[in-house]
């Protein structure tokens, strides 16, 4: 049963005409209350993740929960079908369940918090955010079981509750929350910094329906989203072809040795409408890499996407849902059957990007980016230190951005919006380790008239025993280039003991046991190239050659020779590029690095120094349900 | 008998106050600014000045300088080859910075990085090692390093930077790095992380050391040259540069760190609006710096402009303090845009500039901008002459602005208004930054407006954020200068440390404070300021014990003598609470300790202007046709300099004088006080009882 909003004040707004330049006013005041937000969190959280990292989303919505500024579109909706009590003056609502709310969160980790904005007795606007914690219980530090395989086993569900009610907090309640975490105080802190910046963005929205009245401020925000759709609409018959595009990308493994997985999406226009459809992704996993999608989510998006790449002058919001149908099957990778795990979803979560890309470029090459980043891997490290004291990290790491139409790809950036990596002298402050290395790879990024960025580098010398936990991806799949782009290089992890011997680690592996003096070598990976590697400027090439962004070899990826003194052989470097020109034929659309999953298989020992992951294996009550993965099922 | 001077260079024109420190009497002079060669413009308008004092320029012993150098050699691109020194494992920190890509979700699709200030090529790796504690955990190889900054050598840097990890808890290595640099690489200028910033975080403090040498070079010419030249004219005069902290700095100091001075500038005009409202009667303030092509604004509050840890210049943010001041690409020569997509109006950053600058400049420039707007709608009237000389063009101004009309389907005069509009709340997003971001209630603000189109905007600004009155200046053109000569001697010195509450006491702490107030009188001293006339204040830098942030607590030493730790961690928990609505029940943790002494400051003698009666209509001199507030009106035109104090000046009026020209709303008056300030309010104005409308009651302590 959906929530009922109690409001003493029954009076319903009035749409009233507004003008132009008072929407664009409350626009920029509504986006200042939300970058306000950002920064009462960032100085306020204790967890490095939110704090330092900013893994963290704000939003502020209309009465109607559509968002009008944000960053991941609206959730309110489903959380109040999520939610069967009252809705009234004061409250705050909790939840980290993804199933109960279809998605809008998508592992529990992510804690949500939404609270109505009252003016005068009734709801004005909606704020909300989510943020990432270091820990919410379960089976190992960190709440990520790479082999958990049902979310009873990832630490502590909390349904759609009203934590505070009427401006009281329910402490009892919130206390049993933190009592199934093993790091209460950071939880608790970055409970108290999420309901701040919640209250932050209520009061500027109760200043500025002050300053010019509610049914003004109902009406601009209305506005908002209708100029946005009118936009979109635009955008989607200018780039979205009737004819279907296809794409599909993978999962490299599941973290039990089964892989890869597929996702496949099919891309098509109906008259102003834009559909996607999923049909043809592999059916759930039966390990933690699940990725419970939002189907709204999925149009933020893809309407962000297309925006970014087509006309980043559009502001973007909830406006445009209308114009777009998601169609994903359910017991699929992307809408498992609860109760499935759905803790390592990261991975699944970042190919999205990559799907889009894949989707959108094939109608308009000419605008495509290279697979880039699309992860967040992760590194864990935590135990006793000798003095006794329990200590846990939860870090997320970086890499290439792909290249692009517009430049070059930053070497070790982050795909993510607003994250940051942790400063090292905090870690090694706060943390028994010691980063020896931080540097991003030569020659990891793709080659291409525009280069892919590189991956990094990370030393992490351990200076206590203790265990870490490593979650990555495209360790067997390429991120690919595009239009003669090649694809950056993939990623690695070994572990050097403190006596020399080296091991090489799984991509994704929990509870790995680790002494002082151990280094671990994490190499994340490039991204792919955009454009023909030999249309590149010869000054750019010796540029990263003298950087040491690119080894005089690698040069040679760009048909550049290099002199012993790090100039360019120009002579050389016309007739080589002549050559491989003719050798290599017209530019292909994708280079994935790879012609079938099979061969890619054949090479993987003998490339990764791995085994090759076995087909997946899917659980039977998958395979019977509404025959995932085979026939169109219209989403819910 | 001795003087002080305070000197402004501005783009156009070179400010000059001259005090006697005595008397308090004041002399002024504005002279044309030589571009190339700053220090000739200063030297003409030291003769003038003089002049009009009738002293030898011998007589002048201090002269204070705010300087934009260091700025537009950032915003030009123009500093020096600067090598760098990272330890092993960090060639790339610059490179890889904080991973960080702007412009939300999906930026990175349009995300071009720009290159750092020291390039990759001329970044090479000392090997050694330190730990977090200042344990040496490799020493340093010093052949190796002798041998690559060799070759740094040859390749012609100009300046070079030691940034090693960890160096903020031990400096050996950094220190020994600049010995060995110094004899391989004579005449290069070293900047050490450990001086230049000593704190936590290997990016920001190598990327601040980096733009120290940046600008190092360029300033370190402009500062001797000046110096040399002024020694030839003035001897013992004692040169000191504006920090962008308002602080002074030693000429020496300048040129060692002159990171410290990329805010240099606009500070002077924050110290100087300062004085004037103080002087005025309002210790608390927003000022609003209007340009050409940004808006400048900082909060002070009972008279003390706030500080952040941070200076931005453009796309570079380095860790040094400054007076918290924050730019909007808001300014007289923004231009008015309507893109197709959304039909939205939006105004600026892109600006006209000077050249071709506004249509109505009539230099060629077709664009509609933010002056063009003022025009059309009769703010800025024909018969002014900006700048003293140059003409206004209606015809141009109307026609530009018509291409918005036309996008919006408006008449061109609602169509300036929007613009108008627009622009002011583009400066008010600023203002909010820096006031209720903060937790600071513009309401219990006055708002200062300077720069050439302060005025024109400030009762508008006023009326959106409800800070009254809107004080207009006289001769806004040498508030920088004014600012300059006002600014006492102020030194700091502070340390990094991290400690828990129960880890430490109250003795400790003040026993450490004192011994770094003992290492700040140094600096003084040597700037020839008596013990007598320092005085002294403590800070401490706290925050709750896993927390990021920082917040700065002023610590009273007998009252932690009395309370202990409580007299810190009381107010902490106070400010966390007006800050973010709440306070924790967890332990604190001191993150810095600070000392700063000041020198007494001067006192300057105001002039009073003439006194008359409550009309001003005897300054009147003509009226204007305009558009305010969506309706016609008729305004009252006056001249400034035939006010006189006691005057009230109904609006719709403008008010007109050399350089800006000031627009006083329906409804709204401004009052003449008695040094010539003119002050708007509302008709029947009353003010606000005190309320804090941010700061929320609620501390709840949970647990």
């Amino acid at each position: 049963m959906p929530a009922t909003i109690i409001q003493r004040n029954k009076k319903p707004m009035k749409k009233v005409k507004v003008d132009s330049v008072t929407i664009d006013i409350i626009e920029s005041a509504l986006r200042n209350a939300r970058y306000e937000m950002d920064t009462v969190l960032f100085r306020t959280a204790m967890s490095p993740g939110i704090r330092e990292q900013h893994d963290e989303f704000p939003m502020i919505a209309n009465l109607d929960g559509k968002m009008v500024v944000g960053q991941f579109g609206s959730f309110i909706w489903g959380f109040m079908q999520g939610y069967d009590g009252t809705v009234e003056e004061g409250d705050v609502f909790l939840t980290n369940d993804p199933y109960s709310v279809n998605g809008a969160i998508s592992h529990q980790n992510d804690w949500l918090m939404l609270m109505p904005v009252f003016k005068d007795g009734r709801v004005i606007a909606w704020s909300a955010m989510f943020g990432h914690m270091t820990d919410v219980g379960g089976k190992v530090p960190g709440s990520l079981p790479t082999d958990a395989r049902t979310i009873y086993e990832e630490g502590v569900s909390v349904p759609p509750i009203k934590i505070i009610r009427g401006g009281q907090l329910q402490d009892e309640l919130l206390k049993v929350i933190l009592h199934n975490c093993r790091l209460p105080t950071w939880n608790f802190s970055d409970f108290n910094a999420i309901v701040a910046a919640l209250r932050t963005a209520a009061i500027r929205c109760v200043e500025i329906a002050e300053r010019f009245g509610d049914d003004v401020f109902y009406s601009a925000m209305d506005a908002m989203l209708e100029r946005n759709k009118r936009a979109m609409r635009q955008l989607i018959r200018q780039t979205v072809p009737e004819r279907k595009q296809y794409f599909e990308d993978y999962i490299c493994d599941d973290g039990l040795n089964m892989g890869p997985y597929k996702i496949a999406c099919t891309m098509w226009r109906e008259g102003d409408k834009c559909i996607f459809d999923f049909t043809g992704t592999d059916p759930q996993s039966i390990s933690s890499i699940n990725f419970l999608l939002n189907e709204e989510m999925f149009k933020m998006f893809a309407g962000v996407y297309m925006i970014m790449v087509f006309d980043p002058q559009i502001l973007f919001n909830d406006g445009f849902y209308d114009l777009m149908e998601v169609r994903i099957p359910p017991g699929t990778l992307l809408k498992p059957l609860k109760p499935a795990a759905l803790s390592c979803r990261t991975h699944a979560l970042g190919r999205i990007f990559d799907i889009l890309g894949g989707l959108l470029g094939q109608g308009n090459p000419a605008f495509m980016c290279a697979a880039g980043f699309s992860d967040s891997p992760h590194f864990m490290y935590s135990g006793y230190k000798s003095t006794g004291e329990w200590y846990q990290l939860y870090q997320i790491t970086f890499g290439g951005i792909p290249g692009k139409p517009f430049g070059d790809g930053p070497d070790g950036h982050s795909l993510w919006p607003s994250f940051t990596n942790v400063p090292n002298e905090f870690l090694e402050s706060y943390f028994p380790l010691r980063i020896d290395i931080y540097e991003t790879i030569p020659d990891t990024g793709g080659a291409g008239r525009n280069r892919g960025g590189n991956g990094l580098r990370i030393g992490y010398r351990f200076l206590e025993q203790g265990e870490i936990s490593i979650h990555d991806d495209r360790w067997l799949t390429y991120p690919w280039g595009v239009n003669g782009g090649l694809p950056g290089a993939r990623s690695k992890k070994a572990l050097v003991r403190a006596d020399g011997t080296e091991e090489l680690l799984p991509s994704k592996i929990d509870r790995v046991k680790v002494n002082e003096g151990d280094l671990l070598l994490s190499d994340t990976w490039g991204g792919g190239g955009c454009g023909d590697p030999f249309e590149r400027e010869i000054d750019k090439v010796v540029f990263d050659v003298q950087a040491g962004l690119v080894t005089p070899q690698g040069a040679r990826n760009y048909g550049v020779v290099i002199n012993t003194d790090l100039t360019a052989d120009v002579a050389a470097t016309s007739k080589l590029r002549a050559k491989l020109a003719a050798e290599r034929g017209p530019v292909p659309l994708f280079d994935r690095g790879f012609t079938s999953i099979e061969s890619l298989k054949e090479r993987c020992k003998a490339e990764t120094g791995h085994d090759a992951p076995q087909q997946p294996r899917f659980s039977e009550r998958v395979l019977k349900s509404a025959g995932a993965g085979r026939k169109k099922t219209k989403a819910a | 008998m001795t003087y002080r001077l305070g000197v402004d260079v501005g783009g156009t024109f070179t400010d000059l106050l001259l005090v006697n420190e005595r008397t308090g009497q004041t002399w002024k002079a504005k002279v044309s600014s030589t571009p190339r060669d700053q220090s000739e413009g200063v030297l003409r308008g030291i003769e003038r000045v003089c002049g009009l004092a009738a002293i030898s320029a011998e007589e002048i012993d201090h002269v204070m300088h705010g300087t934009t150098v260091a700025t537009n050699t950032v915003l030009t691109g123009t500093g020096a080859r600067v090598g760098l020194v990272t330890t092993k494992g960090y060639r790339q920190v610059l490179q890889i910075a904080r991973s960080f890509v702007p412009g939300g979700l999906g930026g990175w699709v349009i995300y071009n990085k720009s290159l750092p200030m020291a390039p990759l090529a001329l970044t090479i790796e000392a090997d050694e090692r330190v730990g977090s504690k200042g344990d040496v955990v490799t020493a340093l190889n010093e052949a190796k390093l002798r041998d690559e900054l060799r070759a740094l050598g040859a390749k012609d840097i100009e300046a070079l930077t030691v940034s090693l990890i960890n160096s903020f808890a031990n400096d050996k290595h950094e220190r020994r790095i600049k010995e060995i640099a110094q004899e391989v690489l004579p005449g290069i200028p070293v900047s050490l992380s450990s001086e230049v910033v000593p704190e936590m975080q290997e990016y920001e403090r190598t990327v601040t050391t980096v733009a120290n040498s940046y600008v190092r070079p360029r300033v370190q010419k402009y500062v001797k040259n000046l110096q040399s030249k002024l020694a030839a004219k003035a001897k013992g005069v004692k040169l000191h540069i504006l920090r962008s902290d308002g602080g002074l700095a030693s000429a020496r100091s300048a040129e060692d760190f002159p990171v410290n001075l990329l805010m240099s500038g606009p500070a002077g005009g924050v110290t100087g609006a300062l004085w004037v409202a103080v002087q005025a009667g309002f210790p608390n303030l927003l000022t609003v710096d209007v340009g050409g092509t940004s808006t400048d604004v900082a909060l002070i509050m009972n008279g003390q402009p706030r500080l952040r840890r941070e200076t931005t210049v453009g796309d570079v943010t380095v860790r040094a303090s400054s007076v918290d001041i924050r730019t909007v690409g808001a300014g007289g020569g923004s231009i008015a845009h309507v893109p197709e997509l959304t039909g939205a109006l939006r105004v600026g950053p892109q600006s006209a500039g000077a050249d071709p600058g506004p249509a109505a400049y009539g230099k060629g420039g077709v664009e509609p901008t933010v002056t063009d707007a003022n025009v059309v709608l009769g703010y800025l009237p024909e018969q002014q002459r900006l700048g003293g000389d140059m003409a206004l063009d209606r015809g141009l101004a109307q026609k530009s602005v018509e291409k918005i009309a036309r996008s919006l389907g408006k008449t061109s005069r609602d169509a300036a208004l929007g613009i108008y509009d627009i622009v002011n709340e583009n400066m008010v997003g600023a203002l909010r930054l820096v006031s209720v971001e903060q937790g600071h209630d513009p309401r219990d603000y006055a708002l200062i407006a300077f720069g050439g189109a302060g005025p024109l905007h400030a009762n508008a600004l006023s009326r959106l954020l409800g800070s009254w009155p809107s004080i207009i200046p006289p001769g806004p053109g040498v508030l920088c200068a004014l600012g300059d000569a006002t600014t006492a001697v102020r030194d700091e010195s502070s340390r990094t440390f991290i400690r828990k509450f129960s880890e430490t006491g109250a003795a400790d702490i003040a026993k450490q404070l004192k011994a770094l107030a003992v290492d700040a009188a140094k600096g003084l001293a040597a700037e020839k300021v008596a013990a007598a006339e320092m005085e002294f204040g403590y800070q401490v830098d706290v925050r709750y014990h896993g927390q990021g942030l920082r917040l700065t607590v002023d610590v009273d030493l007998k009252r932690l003598e009395r309370e202990g730790l409580a007299a810190i961690s009381g107010p902490f928990d106070a400010e966390h609470t007006r800050l973010f609505t709440f306070a924790l029940p967890l332990e604190h943790e001191f993150v810095a300790l600070r000392a700063v002494v000041q020198g007494k400051g001067i006192s300057i003698k105001r002039q009073v202007i003439a006194k008359g009666s409550a009309s001003a209509a005897a300054a009147a001199v003509g009226k204007q046709k305009s558009y305010m507030d969506g309706k016609d009106c008729v305004a009252t035109v006056y001249d400034r300099a035939m006010l006189k104090s006691g005057n009230r000046v109904a609006g719709p009026a403008i008010v007109m004088e050399m350089d800006p020209t000031s627009v006083i709303l329906p409804q709204h008056h401004g009052k003449v006080d008695a040094y010539g300030n003119i002050l708007i309010y509302p008709d029947g104005y009353r003010a606000p009882k005190k309320k804090a409308v941010t700061a929320k009651k609620a501390v709840r302590r949970t647990r």
